[in-house]
């Protein structure tokens, strides 16, 4: 086959059509998109699981999607011409905004799915308008039609009063049924556009627009071809990293991996290049040929920035190994995941890590003890502080641990975001009050229909510390939330410091707002109080702000515990209590005389807010 | 000087269990009693072979109940033990008894047996407690009991189980005031305790009775020490108390560490061989198979016999030693934590050598030792 034969199976721009999927967390968004692939034939009816796109056990049992997965369509439209879908199936979660982003830079139009029986969501509106500043054309559907509470009309017109695309356009369809797939496809050709530019002629450009580590076949690396074309066996260089490669798979997913050995103007697919390490892939990196290359780099992607942090400890010490080879493995798939290593005097060995919201917090830590099967402490999630010291300086905390002595601090910053939170009008009171209560100060409220959106003003701080939990609870889980940083503002912010015997105790440190600093120490100190068990020696349970006590308990001292007789026969099991006791000790830590289980810690750290 | 030995013999057959009793005990039909003499007195031919000479210092027959033994089969023990290693007028040899109206009548046959003290289970003086705790005999009896052993003996002990479900300081007081008119000169007082495969460890568990919280049983086991104390007792160990010499000196040696075989089925041994060093042996404890094994090998039937490292040694002396009144040697721990344990009126320091647990660390000695040795 000759090089004018390959060029052949590329796609003209004019049949191509890269989209995405916007879409709430279970308003149908994967269902839709494996009902997309079964119309097309990209599977056959028995290679069809539930959600081919959410590979992962995690995305399929949550229902989310947290990886970008992207497969090529052939739909033979009205009009008699084959044409190519690339379809993006992205993460509908606020944590995964970064991800998203990637996704919409590389198509030109999105679907925006939303269910027929509840409407907008907040974080849909998010990526909307993310798509909107990347000029996408969009084409409103109104999923889940054929179930008995669904108003399509009514929220065909929510549409548009809240995100402004015309009622009259929408789609009505049901991807579990298969209503109005044929007229989706359609409208995706008649109404999306075409890829703008690209220029088969013209020197390789692509778009790197995510990379991960398959065990088979190396690092898969997802792109997004703007001019020329890649080829299997062609050497190519990665202009950022400056790493030069030669192709030895390039393809697309159908969802099974084709090989076709060219991608062209306008296409998406995926190449491999024999890179072990992922580190070396950057994504938001321009590719291009080595011998012939493009003048200009593509902008790119800016990086993502961990917003929450927490320590992660292993339960026991023996498995600090395990739990760093296991970082590196979800790193492999996740650049966005950040972590060092930690040595705390409460918790033993473990790492800090970075994390781009609560979700991804948790399902990191849930990845760990699943696939990794390993036990876990988390600390209490935290965020980066900005620290202003008196000489000038200005330090970003990550650990309040870590917070320099009161005297020498000037001011300290915390993070603050912008908080929209979409609700069914009867939950707006107790939503109000619990933004009220964490700091909140009011930015707007407006109402479509019987459904508020509320926008405030939240110190991150106080949000990572769950209030999504309580937002869900108070809305009987009908509010959703999202949230972008707005950025930094100076507070009157503390450390707390729970003390056990005088000795401060690392793992339950915090930093919070002066106000709420004396009602937070006196319930970590009450619920220490029941979690330590007694022993020989009284315990002091102190909260304290620099050196200042706001709160304290008093556990009394164990009275009797010794089983009376003591024979010749019994000193063996005596022994054995013993030995016992100094296995146990590995997992308690020292505070002046007495000796804490670990347990209680982590218990306390379980804390809630009420 | 030969070095010391105590023998422990254990015999496993009770009439019926007591439901709080976590001893190796049994109740069987029928005892071939010349079967089992026969196989005690291989086990001492064969520690004699081992260990050669050695001055018998003391020999206690436990249980089970040793007093259901034929006095034929205590007597032969006893000559065969005479005639391995020898016998002499100072060795303490003491026999534990229920203080039922059968038994008490076989003291005098014990006696003639060789038998010089007994260890006497009166358990409670209360009526209704003697049935919880599963026992034979009445208070009445049991004191008849006490009289005949307090007639046929030199030295006798008066034993109690306290804690009891209900109790109270003040009935706890004046139920030991009436024990102690019948008391000798030696008492063993211990706690109830709830251990594991027992009936009552089934019943607590199940929320059927209740044992008083560590808040009273401290309160009863002050009370206890200062009743005693006022009686001229001088709370030795723990939970044992004594007039003048009469400590019991089997038991000593076990609070000492000092070597004892432990003979008979589920019986543990800790002795020194010649070559150095000191053994941990445990027998098997179901008795068809102990006497069965030590019938056809003519050796002990052990289920686990290893020698102590120094360091496990150290535990075990010290496990024991500060359950004693005279302590230990300072010297043996580690200074900081024994100055946290004065410190906080856990230990005492004697003559600036000698460490020993106030009335406040024997309460909570499990805590104290933990903390010296963990």
């Amino acid at each position: 086959m000759t090089d004018a034969s390959k060029n052949n199976e590329t796609k003209p721009l004019a049949h191509i059509r890269n989209f995405a999927i916007i879409a709430h967390i279970d308003h149908g968004k994967s269902t839709l998109a494996d009902r997309l692939i079964q119309t097309c034939g990209g599977l056959e009816e028995r290679e069809m699981t539930e959600q081919v796109l959410d590979n992962m056990d995690i995305e399929r049992e949550r229902g989310i999607t947290i990886k970008a997965q992207t497969v090529r369509l052939a739909y033979t439209a009205k009009d008699g011409i084959e044409y190519q879908l690339n379809l993006m199936d992205t993460p509908g979660h606020v944590d995964f905004a970064y991800e998203v982003s990637r996704s919409l830079a590389s198509c030109e139009g999105s679907l925006l799915v939303v269910d027929a029986t509840q409407g907008v969501e907040a974080q849909t509106l998010a990526n909307v308008y993310q798509a909107l500043d990347n000029d996408h054309e969009i084409l409103p559907v109104i999923n889940k039609i054929d179930l008995p509470a669904a108003e399509p009309e009514r929220i065909a017109e929510q549409v548009e009063e809240v995100v402004g695309l015309p009622a009259v356009d929408a789609l009505h369809v049901s991807g579990k049924s298969g209503i109005g797939i044929n007229d989706l496809l359609e409208a995706i050709v008649t109404k999306l556009p075409a890829p703008h530019e690209g220029k088969g002629e013209e020197p390789l450009k692509a778009l790197l627009v995510d990379s991960w580590y398959d065990p088979y076949l190396g690092v898969m690396i997802l792109v997004r071809v703007i001019d020329g074309y890649l080829r299997k066996g062609q050497k190519v260089r990665f202009m950022n990293t400056k790493a030069v490669r030669e192709l030895d798979r390039v393809g697309f997913f159908s969802p099974k991996p084709v090989m076709t050995g060219i991608l062209g103007p306008g296409e998406m697919g995926f190449i491999t290049a024999g890179i072990k390490d992922i580190s070396e892939t950057q994504v938001g990196d321009t590719i291009t040929e080595e011998k012939n290359q493009c003048k200009e780099k593509l902008p790119g992607f800016k990086p993502s920035i961990p917003m929450v942090f927490c320590s992660l400890f292993p339960v026991d010490a023996s498995d600090f190994e395990t739990l760093r080879d296991s970082l590196g493995k979800l790193k492999l798939n996740d650049a966005s995941l950040h972590y060092e290593p930690e040595q705390s005097q409460a918790l033993g060995l473990g790492f800090r890590c970075g994390f781009l919201g609560l979700l991804h917090m948790e399902i990191i830590q849930e990845r760990l003890e699943r696939e990794f099967d390993l036990d876990l402490i988390p600390t209490a999630p935290s965020v980066v502080y900005k620290i202003h010291m008196t000489n000038g300086e200005v330090i970003e905390l990550y650990n309040p641990v870590d917070m320099p002595e009161v005297q020498k601090i000037d001011k300290i910053e915390e993070p603050w975001i912008k908080a929209t939170i979409l609700t069914p009008d009867e939950y707006l009171g107790g939503l109000l009050k619990l933004c009220q209560e964490r700091r909140g100060e009011q930015i707007n409220l407006t109402y479509a229909g019987t459904r508020a959106m509320m926008e405030y003003k939240l110190p991150l701080n106080e949000v990572v510390f769950d209030f999504y939990d309580r937002l869900k609870s108070i809305s009987r889980g009908y509010a959703s939330f999202d949230y972008e940083l707005m950025g930094y503002d100076a507070n009157d912010l503390v450390k707390l410091e729970i003390r056990v015997n005088g000795d401060p105790v690392d793992a339950l440190a915090m930093i919070v707002h002066r106000e709420n600093a004396e009602s937070r120490g006196r319930q970590l100190c009450e619920r220490l109080k029941d979690l330590i068990p007694r022993q020989m020696f009284k315990i002091a349970i102190q909260a304290a702000i620099g050196g200042k006590i706001i709160a304290a308990e008093h556990l009394s001292a164990l009275r009797k515990d010794v089983t009376a007789k003591c024979y010749g026969g019994d000193i063996s099991r005596k022994r054995k209590l013993l030995e016992k006791q100094k296995k146990g000790k590995a997992k308690m830590r020292q505070y002046g005389n007495v000796d804490i289980p670990q347990s209680a810690f982590i218990n306390a750290l379980k804390m809630g807010d009420g | 000087m030969l070095e010391p030995l105590a023998l422990y013999i254990h015999w496993p057959y009770c009439l019926s269990k007591c439901p709080y009793c976590d001893f190796n005990s049994h109740v069987a039909k029928t005892v071939d009693h010349p079967q089992w003499a026969q196989a005690y007195i291989h086990e001492i031919n064969y520690y004699k072979n081992l260990l050669g000479a050695r001055n018998i210092t003391s020999i206690f027959f436990g249980g089970g109940t040793p007093s259901l033994m034929a006095p034929e089969t205590t007597q032969s023990v006893l000559a065969h033990i005479d005639k391995a290693w020898g016998l002499s007028d100072a060795c303490e040899i003491t026999l534990e008894a229920n203080p039922t109206s059968v038994e008490a009548s076989k003291f005098q046959d014990f006696k003639r047996a060789g038998i010089n003290r007994v260890s006497v289970g009166v358990q409670s003086l209360n009526a209704q407690d003697l049935k919880f705790l599963g026992r034979e005999h009445s208070p009445e009896e049991a004191l008849k009991a006490v009289e005949v052993a307090a007639q046929t003996f030199d030295r006798f002990s008066f034993d109690m189980i306290y804690a009891r479900p209900k109790q109270t300081v003040d009935s706890w007081s004046q139920e030991l005031c009436q024990a102690l008119s019948y008391m000798g000169n030696h008492a063993s007082l211990y706690q109830l305790t709830i251990e594991p495969n027992t009936p009552f460890f089934t019943r607590y568990n199940r929320g059927e009775f209740h044992i008083p919280d560590d808040k009273i049983s401290a309160d009863l086991y002050e009370v206890t020490e200062d009743i005693m104390r006022d009686a001229g007792f001088n709370s030795y160990e723990l939970s044992n108390y004594a007039r003048g010499e009469e400590a019991s000196r089997h038991n000593m040696t076990y609070w000492r560490y000092g070597d004892y075989l432990g003979i008979g089925p589920g019986a543990h041994g800790r002795y020194y061989t010649n070559a150095g060093q000191k053994f941990a042996t445990r027998a098997h404890r179901a008795p068809d198979i102990w006497l069965k094994q030590v019938l056809d090998t003519q050796k002990p039937a052990l289920q686990d016999c290893f020698s102590l490292t120094e360091e496990e040694q150290f535990q075990e002396k010290v496990l024991m030693g500060l359950r004693l009144s005279e302590g230990m040697p300072s010297s043996l721990f580690e200074a900081k934590k024994v100055d946290a344990l004065l410190n906080n009126g856990d230990l005492e320091m004697r003559d600036n050598a000698t460490l020993c647990a106030t009335r406040q660390g024997r309460l909570r000695l499990n805590s104290v030792i933990g903390y010296l040795l963990t």
